[in-house]
């Protein structure tokens, strides 16, 4: 366990900081929104993301990647969150390369690793299937037709799936609509006949989409993990992809807090700083006060990931939990405590707050996370 | 590292070769051993559990040896708690001379001072009352007004002091005393010990909601104060108060997380009280009020341990700022979420017809209210986190 970042994540952090200030500003989020950029990212940015090791930060040496754990990641998934830097990054390096490592055959590891570390492959997991987080509650369907698997159904809000080269797809293979068991987890190139793809435009001008299945034919070599079985994977991507969102989360609400705090210092009414008005300074303290708790609560998270995965049920829907009611917080208090200014577009605070609202949802909100804690905890 | 767990092993193996059986039981209010001239053991094994301890300097583990302390670093301290904590060994003895004024007396006193006062606390042979508040000085405690007037020889002390806890069973009491009305009022305060058998000092207990008489108000009346009880620097006493409170809110913030006095915890009371199927409660209000609290104290540890690492790593953070605001709070929200699961069982104030634990819960209930206003109030504490931490201006 650690509670502190080492020198070597520090420095990560730093590097991190300074790279993204320079080449993904908030401003960068802003000109793909107001492009109506039909990629939704830049692609020389995501290239010196991947020089830079990002893209295979989780991945062990063997596989072409940097081994730096989840500590590592989280500290640049933060930065990531203090500009609103948009890429591939969670999708493909985390979510995506998180279901090989844990689920795929030595083959599939090597063809696909290597490929997600130089950033030439970038996947997508195509989960849900309605507008609330319900990892059991697959309707689509996956059946065998000899060596193959035939795929019919639909899914929302799939992170990256307009731009990525393969998709994960959660299918069901056996059972009822709402069993964990019976799922299937394919790899399916996104070129496949049948695939057809929406991009849907989000309030956080960041990246999802509906994808439908019509017939889609793979081979049985695109299982991933055992067939039948694929929520002893799924359910650990998850948590994991919880962690990872939870700590982009965390830079999201340090920076508005840090612009609120800054505004606090600066703007003046009544012939005073408002920042010195006791009616803001206690919200703004109380805020401080939650970020210190999110901050034990992630750090412990992001380590469970490598060092006690017996905790990281628990600890995925502690920092879930927490960090979607801290995101929600500080950017609400960030716009109403700009005022006026807050709710224009021309300031970034909106930004920030609409980014909070989408990460929220994903993967799980405070309900199902309250949930699923309740019930791991034995009530 | 590995001498760290030498030492572990060392530890275990003496606690449990001196640690009495009947010392490993949850401590009750009566079992709590307080130290002092009029003290008493509460039982045999109290007494020999507690002087093994101190023989080995283990009451205050991480004092000074040369008065009495057990020297050890914070690292090895830490050991020692989880160590006692595994096994459930009771605290040997309580008091804040242990927990506030020592601390305070180790780096503001003079040599004469340490040697009279902090073998004393080591040894449970004083038990010391905290003077600050005053009835017309509570949150905006620099504005106290009780006076330790320059007699030459001695001060002359007139005032009293309010909240002073369980004062009536104390010896000595260290107080925040105005030595000079001249200045801005944070400069003409001086920190005073005061002997609370001399004559002119009087205390009587306060009746409380929770129907204890846990704290006193203590009067002086001409009291004659010798000047080598002053600590630190005349009129210097506020820094050392500001020193002394860190402590204080540090432990206020830990009983928040680890009280020896909470006899029921809201997930063992869900079982008892509350209706499950399917192995959920039932009642999803409360079903999520639980899940809050539990995530909530899961926060508070982390953070708690998580302020410690960077202690001993030498990294400054706003953490331990927060946590007494946040751990009281917590306890706050504990104790009304409790009352919540009992329904009618937890509204039992005395006699027949409820468990002794409900009737406890309840009157803990009542003192919780005291949490978040004792130590500096929540509210002070969100001004400290905004001025110190946020950096805000000033009004």
């Amino acid at each position: 366990m650690a509670l502190v970042l080492n020198e070597e994540q520090r420095l990560l952090r730093d590097t991190a900081r300074e790279f993204l200030g320079r080449h993904a500003p908030v401003d960068a989020l802003r000109k793909l929104r107001d492009d109506n950029d039909p990629l939704g990212y830049s692609p020389e940015l995501w290239q010196q993301m991947v020089e830079m090791g990002w893209a295979s930060i989780i991945l062990p040496e063997t596989y072409g990647g940097l081994d730096f754990g989840f500590l590592g990641l989280g500290v640049v998934l933060e930065e990531c969150g203090r500009t609103l830097a948009a890429s591939p990054l969670f999708a493909s390096a985390v979510v995506g390369a998180s279901a090989i490592l844990l689920g795929g055959n030595e083959a599939q590891k090597q063809a696909l690793l290597p490929a997600i570390a130089t950033g030439e492959l970038t996947l997508a997991l195509a989960l849900e299937e309605s507008q609330h987080h319900r990892p059991t509650h697959i309707a689509t369907r996956a059946e065998r037709k000899g060596d193959n698997f035939v795929i019919n159904g639909s899914k929302c809000f799939v992170l990256d799936g307009h731009s990525a080269d393969q998709l994960i797809v959660v299918a069901r293979t056996r059972g009822n609509d709402r069993d964990s068991d019976g799922l299937t987890l394919l790899l399916v190139d996104s070129k496949t006949p049948g695939v057809s793809c929406q991009r849907t435009i989000m309030m956080d001008s960041r990246n999802a989409a509906n994808i439908g299945f019509e017939n889609v034919t793979v081979s049985s070599d695109a299982v991933l993990g055992e067939s039948d079985n694929g929520w002893s994977i799924l359910e650990p991507v998850l948590d994991r992809g919880r962690i990872a969102i939870a700590a982009e989360m965390m830079g999201c609400a340090l920076e508005s807090c840090d612009r609120t705090v800054e505004y606090l210092k600066e703007r003046e009414q009544f012939g005073a700083l408002i920042g010195s008005f006791q009616a803001l300074q206690h919200r703004q303290a109380h805020l401080q006060s939650e970020i210190e708790l999110c901050r034990s609560v992630l750090l412990q998270a992001l380590s469970s990931v490598d060092d006690d995965p017996t905790q990281l049920p628990v600890m995925a829907s502690l920092a879930k939990t927490r960090l979607n009611n801290l995101a929600k917080l500080a950017t609400n208090e960030a716009v109403q405590m700009h005022g006026g200014i807050g709710v224009t577009d021309e300031l970034d605070i909106g930004l920030f707050l609409k980014r909070a609202r989408v990460t929220m949802q994903i993967f799980g909100d405070s309900g199902f996370h309250k949930d699923r804690y309740a019930t791991l905890c034995g009530y | 590292m590995e001498d760290l767990e030498q030492f572990r092993i060392e530890v275990r193996e003496w606690l449990d070769a001196n640690c009495p059986e009947s010392q490993r039981q949850p401590v009750t209010r009566e079992d709590q051993y307080w130290g002092g001239r009029r003290a008493q053991f509460p039982s045999e094994d109290a007494r020999i559990w507690f002087e093994r301890m101190r023989d080995k300097g283990w009451t205050a583990p991480e004092w000074p040896v040369q008065y009495g302390g057990g020297g050890l670093s914070p690292q090895q301290g830490r050991v020692l708690k989880e160590e006692m904590k595994r096994i459930n060994a009771r605290t040997p003895v309580y008091g804040i001379g242990l927990w506030m004024l020592g601390p305070a007396v180790l780096e503001y006193g003079n040599e004469e001072q340490k040697q009279q006062h902090i073998r004393a606390i080591v040894n449970g042979e004083t038990r010391w009352a905290q003077g600050y508040s005053e009835p017309g000085a509570g949150s905006d405690l620099a504005s106290l007004q009780c006076k330790a007037e320059d007699m030459g020889d001695h001060f002359l002390v007139n005032g009293s002091k309010i909240w002073t806890t369980a004062a009536d069973k104390c010896d000595w009491i260290f107080c925040l005393v105005r030595t000079d009305p001249n200045v801005k009022k944070q400069e003409g305060i001086s920190f005073l010990l005061i002997d609370m058998d001399d004559p002119g000092v009087s205390t009587t207990p306060i009746a409380l909601i929770s129907g204890e008489s846990e704290f006193c108000q203590t009067f002086f009346d001409n009291v004659k104060v010798p000047k080598k009880n002053l600590i630190g620097e005349l009129n210097k006493g506020w820094s050392v108060a500001k020193a002394l409170l860190v402590h204080e809110r540090k432990l206020m913030a830990e009983i928040g997380s680890d009280s020896p006095r909470q006899v029921l915890v809201p997930k063992a009371a869900a079982q008892h009280y509350l209706a499950f199927s399917d192995s959920k409660i039932i009642d999803s209000q409360l079903r999520g009020e639980l899940v809050d609290y539990e995530m909530q104290m899961q926060a508070v540890a982390l953070t708690h341990f998580r302020s410690f690492e960077e202690k001993a790593a030498g990294i400054r953070s706003a953490a331990p700022m927060v946590m007494k605001y946040v751990g009281t709070e917590a306890e706050k929200t504990k104790s009304e979420l409790l009352l919540a699961i009992m329904g009618s069982s937890g509204l039992g104030w005395e006699g027949e017809g409820f468990s002794q634990q409900e009737i406890d819960t309840a009157r803990l209930w009542g003192m919780s209210k005291a949490m978040t206003i004792a130590g500096g109030s929540s509210e002070i504490q969100l001004n400290l986190i905004a001025k110190n931490i946020l950096e805000l201006p000033q009004s």
